[in-house]
């Protein structure tokens, strides 16, 4: 196999006393989607921001399309489209005016420009807004110029930093698409941030949880799945349920914890179909009636719960004042 | 270098996307020249005195007329008869006249009698400039009252000055010109470019060229020019319009015309330059905005903009060597106010290029490529 596209090695970044990326390493394959994980603070943008040449790193380094990114930030940079957290359109100028300005500061070619822009445009959907001033299009529109933005230069790698945070459900979805079906047409190579489970899930071939600045795990969505205890989660409504209806259901098989009070119960199974036979069978025979059954495989919230020993959306809620203020202060 | 006309470009298309900035920037010194041209620039005018004649004789009475001829022509103040010199005293204090003349009595008998007459004149010195147009009016005023008949001729060794004046009549707005040409370059350098540019910071949007391979040089260039660009448009127009409004003789006369552009274009680059020496680290955007008046009144006021230099302090006069306001109000003083060539303001256009170019150097230095 060949280089990887992106190869850290051990970097580390600290702002003061505080370590906000620690010794992490790992290698992004070409034409993959990578999926950096974890609460906000975690690290995963200033570990973006090392990656494109926005931050020097205190230890180790990084190569990018196999340039260092400490010693030859300049090819790094034009290897990679990067498209930061923060919307970054100038709002006065139009979609076309946006690119064109970043295809010059890339050093595009004059006559490469144009056909490209347009092409770029179509790829994203914005041909006909390719002329509206950049604040009157919505937050998903904006993000597809901004991710027309970082193409503008033909490059390999991409790198996305929270590409859909701030975006409604539907933006959300079609930027996903638009992402999937670009890095499938121009042969990218992707590396993005989010703390979204289902973008990680639904988006990335492989994702990297990271938490307080270390990497806790790294697989397929489906084998991070695999290697967590549980398989199956089943939710149960019952009606008129005997008083030690509670230790029944734990004594059911595959049974590895219930959790809930009556009527409702949640019980974590490491066989689902075998549990639920079971249930069907027990509730029968104690005269208890289900009113609603569902079975549910393991999501990447009970994944990162089990890498990191908290909820992920705990986890935002959590953050010490301290590292908010680092995040801002890097911002 | 290419890529510097790539920022010059972004930048200058979205200074014509905000025509609000244009309007603001260039209507603001307009306004702050008229207003402040007329505040200060008009004579002293329509003061009420009150006079209290305790003699009542001819030779005060000729007094009143004298007194009655200035209110009809001059207008500098308008008499108001009292008969009672505690009742003229207490109007003074309570503002409703601005001085009192008093008529001693037996004024007429030391007139007649060549015996030192005086009259007195109370004022009310808590504003300098109503007690010294009313001391300088009375004096006159006296001054005419002693006239000798004018058979009489002055003896040939008294010596007299005669006062030259090289240039026609200087009205204040006129005067006030030049510094304001000067506010206006300044306001859109810092609104214009600085404001922007730190703002741009906070929303994150520097992150977008900091990726692309744009070199530090080329960003403090492309930044500078531009900065340069808008900032001399402002000046342009301010000078144009500022010189009809003042009534500048001739205002457009082409050949003072090119010369003022060059030395607007230098005051654009010498302030645009050390603007970005001062934003180049700054990251708060409530920053700016404070710096901003700190900056211009620091500046502006020092500069012989609004008042001669050598009625300052030494160290206004300090502050003032050093103030790049100080050399661009001279130069266009020079131009506006005498009709001079380059020669008279050589030495002011290179020490705005050369402060512009320490400047902008130093920023250069100052500038990080990276976030921290």
């Amino acid at each position: 196999m060949s280089r990887p596209a992106i190869d850290v090695r051990a970097i580390t970044k600290r702002f003061g006393a505080f370590t906000a990326v620690d010794a992490i390493s790992f290698a992004v394959d070409d034409g993959e989607i990578f999926g950096l994980l974890g609460p906000n603070g975690a690290g995963k943008s200033t570990l973006i921001r090392m990656l494109t040449t926005l931050l020097l790193p205190t230890e180790g380094t990084a190569l990018v399309d196999g340039h260092d990114i400490v010693a030859e930030p300049d090819e790094v940079r034009r290897a990679i489209g990067v498209i930061p957290q923060a919307m970054t359109s100038d709002l006065e100028l139009s979609a076309y005016e946006n690119l064109l300005i970043f295809a010059k500061l890339y050093g595009v070619p004059r006559e490469r420009r144009k056909p490209l822009i347009a092409e770029l445009l179509a790829a994203v959907e914005l041909t006909q807004w390719a002329d509206a001033p950049v604040k009157h299009l919505s937050g998903g529109m904006r993000r597809r110029v901004e991710i027309a933005r970082g193409l503008v230069h033909e490059p390999t790698i991409l790198f996305l930093d929270e590409p859909t945070t701030g975006l409604d459900p539907v933006s959300r979805t079609s930027v996903w698409e638009m992402l999937r079906k670009i890095k499938h047409e121009r042969d990218l190579t992707v590396l993005l941030t989010t703390h979204y489970m289902d973008e990680a899930d639904k988006l990335c071939d492989r994702i990297a949880i990271v938490d307080h600045g270390k990497l806790m795990a790294l697989d397929s969505p489906m084998k991070l799945k695999a290697n967590t205890p549980g398989e199956n989660t089943l939710e149960v409504a019952f009606s008129d349920t005997p008083p030690d209806w509670k230790a029944r259901l734990a004594a059911l098989p595959a049974v590895e914890r219930v959790e809930g009070e009556a009527p409702v119960f949640r019980i974590m199974s490491d066989s689902g179909p075998q549990t639920t036979m079971a249930l069907m069978t027990a509730a029968a025979e104690a005269g208890v009636t289900i009113r609603s059954l569902a079975v549910e495989s393991t999501s990447l919230d009970d994944v990162f719960v089990h890498f990191t020993g908290h909820q992920l959306r705990d986890a935002l809620q959590e953050q010490p004042m301290s590292e908010r203020r680092a995040i801002t202060m890097r911002r | 270098m290419k890529r510097a006309w790539a920022i010059i470009e972004r930048d200058l298309r979205r200074f014509r996307r905000s025509p609000m900035l244009i309007w603001m920037s260039l209507f603001m010194p307009l306004l702050q020249l008229v207003v402040l041209g007329y505040a200060f620039g008009g004579n002293v005018k329509h003061l009420k005195v009150g006079v209290v004649d305790q003699d009542g004789g001819v030779p005060a009475v000729k007094l009143h007329e004298l007194a009655n001829a200035v209110t009809a022509n001059a207008a500098t103040f308008t008499t108001i008869p009292f008969a009672d010199r505690g009742q003229a005293i207490e109007a003074l204090r309570n503002g409703r006249v601005n001085g009192v003349l008093t008529i001693p009595p037996g004024f007429s008998r030391r007139m007649l009698s060549g015996d030192d007459p005086r009259v007195a004149l109370i004022e009310d010195n808590t504003d300098n400039f109503v007690s010294a147009s009313l001391a300088g009016a009375f004096s006159g005023l006296l001054a005419a009252y002693n006239q000798p008949p004018p058979s009489t001729r002055r003896l040939s060794t008294q010596a007299t000055l005669e006062t030259v004046e090289l240039y026609p009549y200087v009205p204040y707005i006129q005067y006030l010109l030049p510094g304001t040409i000067v506010m206006s370059i300044f306001m859109m350098v810092m609104i214009g470019g600085g404001i922007i540019f730190i703002d741009d910071k906070a929303r994150g949007l520097h992150e977008g060229y900091l990726v692309t391979p744009v070199t530090r040089l080329e960003l403090i260039l492309g930044f500078n020019v531009s900065g340069a660009i808008k900032a001399m448009l402002s000046g342009v127009v301010l000078m144009t319009i500022g010189s009809v409004v003042a009534g500048i003789p001739d205002p457009l006369d082409p050949v003072r015309l090119l010369r003022l552009i060059v030395v607007v274009a230098v005051t654009a680059v010498a302030l645009v330059s050390f603007m970005f020496l001062i934003m180049v680290r700054m990251e708060d955007p409530l920053l700016p905005r404070a710096l901003f008046g700190v900056i211009n009144t620091l500046l502006w006021f020092p500069s012989g903009a609004v008042y001669p230099q050598q009625a300052f302090p030494g160290w206004m006069r300090a502050i003032a060597v050093v103030d790049p306001f100080t050399y661009a109000v001279h130069a266009f003083k020079s131009l506006f106010l005498k009709n001079t060539g380059f020669a008279a303001i050589g030495f002011d256009l290179a020490y705005l290029l050369a402060f512009g170019l320490l400047t902008m150097i130093a920023a250069t230095l100052l500038f990080r490529r990276t976030l921290s």
